[in-house]
């Protein structure tokens, strides 16, 4: 019969974030959140079948030539060339291996390729700012790209975003999806960033990524080094019995 | 060995470049036998609508099973079911993702789940992704019995996750804030 099954469910759990270092959904200093967070607390969602599963993406999503971004037009976008690597992790200390990851950013100059940004940098021909790629058996991933630039917006007067890449990540689980952004280190403009201080203090430094000279390559690019930790499963297996109780 | 988690920050109103699929709104493809549209609207505590959302949905299959290792009961594919929708508020606000309707689930308390997807929104304004249900409204006495509907406190709360049928699926409006805020969840 459709959609019977054992009544006795032996689920992986997803370890709660640490709510002290979670970004909030809203932020005072970020204008655009005060129409838009929802005012009333989120109701705990136990996890449950839909929660511990989620999609297996990547085959025949992504080639190999989509972790170079310089490499997508007939020449080369202007600005610093990067080479962006990292793990992808999960609490546990576990590699993430073979999930998807997607990333995009401003070019050199600060300007986005979309019909909403029209602020008065030049775009770039050779450059479109979509990169995608999979993660490795060790978890690792690696985009070569251009560093993005600092860009104005209306936030307040004289906004400016700090330099950064917008990340996306599904993990094996709906529950460890994650839409983040990376920094680079030592950025004159994180003070005045709704964005970056929405963080709570404690955590803004897992946003910044880290120079790493050792993966810059001689007369060719400079390295930044990126981990990304997603939610990881509790060891102990979690159990729910017909009454409810936890095995 | 504990690791602290990656923090969230706010999609952005460039979404489009990084996360659009040709591919995304079709969990099916839309001459699959059974196939239904939801769609919705996303709206802002202004009730106007908001232009540049992503919904993702992520469900089981009309059998209630998933293609996944963690799946306790197994995993079981269903060839051109991916079980994961991605797509964008255009024009007007609204979304609209291709699938089939999942069918009911163990809830691992002796009960089923009614049918339902689990949806993330991700919007500039939002800085981390906000989750909630689709429930359907022709399906009273699956829901009746359902654990999240029934630990939700009253009908109106309930109501807020009740798809209604059209002529070619389902549709269900999301409110970030107002008198009707959707309830939504932490996962």
């Amino acid at each position: 019969m459709t959609g019977t099954g054992p009544s006795r469910l032996l689920l992986p759990r997803y370890l709660p974030e640490d709510g002290a270092a979670r970004t909030p959904v809203g932020f005072a200093g970020y204008k655009s959140t005060a129409l838009r967070a929802p005012l009333h607390a989120p109701v705990e969602l136990p996890q449950r079948l839909t929660e511990i599963t989620g999609p297996v993406l990547g085959e025949g999503r992504v080639r190999p030539e989509d972790a170079d971004l310089t490499r997508q037009h007939d020449g080369e976008p202007q600005g610093q060339r990067i080479i962006v690597h990292g793990r992808v992790l999960d609490s546990g200390g576990k590699p993430v291996p073979h999930t998807l990851v997607e990333v995009w950013q401003a070019n050199a100059g600060g300007r986005y390729r979309h019909v909403v940004d029209n602020w008065p940098a030049p775009l770039d021909p050779n450059f479109t700012g979509l990169g995608r790629c999979l993660t490795d058996g060790e978890g690792r991933y690696e985009f070569t790209t251009i560093k993005p630039g600092a860009y104005p917006w209306g936030n307040h007067h004289n906004a400016w975003r700090p330099a950064h890449i917008h990340f996306s990540l599904f993990g094996t689980a709906f529950t460890q999806r994650l839409v983040t952004q990376m920094y680079f280190p030592d950025d004159p403009l994180f003070f005045q960033d709704p964005i970056f201080n929405a963080i709570p203090e404690a955590a803004r430094h897992l946003a910044i990524s880290r120079f790493d000279y050792e993966r810059t390559e001689d007369n060719w690019a400079l390295g930044f080094e990126w981990d990304i930790v997603l939610r990881g499963k509790d060891q102990t297996p979690f159990e729910t019995s017909d009454d409810g109780d936890v095995a | 060995m504990s690791l602290p988690t990656t923090p969230s920050a706010t999609v952005g109103p460039y979404l489009s470049i990084g996360l659009t699929w040709e591919d995304g709104p079709y969990v099916v493809a839309p001459d699959t036998s059974g196939a239904i549209w939801l769609r919705g609207t996303v709206f802002d505590g202004n009730g106007d609508a908001v232009p540049d959302a992503m919904v993702e949905t992520w469900q089981a299959d009309p059998d209630g099973r998933f293609d996944h290792v963690d799946d306790p009961r197994g995993a079981v594919a269903r060839p051109g079911f991916r079980g994961f929708g991605r797509a964008y508020t255009v024009d007007g606000g609204t979304w609209a993702v291709c699938t089939l309707k999942p069918g009911r689930l163990p809830d691992g308390e002796g009960g089923l789940q009614a049918p339902h997807v689990d949806v993330s929104v991700f919007a500039r304004g939002l800085l981390d992704r906000v989750v909630t249900r689709i429930y359907f409204a022709d399906e009273a006495a699956a829901n009746a019995e359902d654990v999240v509907l029934r630990s939700l406190p009253d009908d109106a709360a309930r109501q807020t996750l009740l798809a209604t049928p059209t002529e070619d699926g389902y549709r269900l409006d999301i409110h970030l804030q107002g008198p009707r805020e959707t309830v939504f969840f932490a996962v």
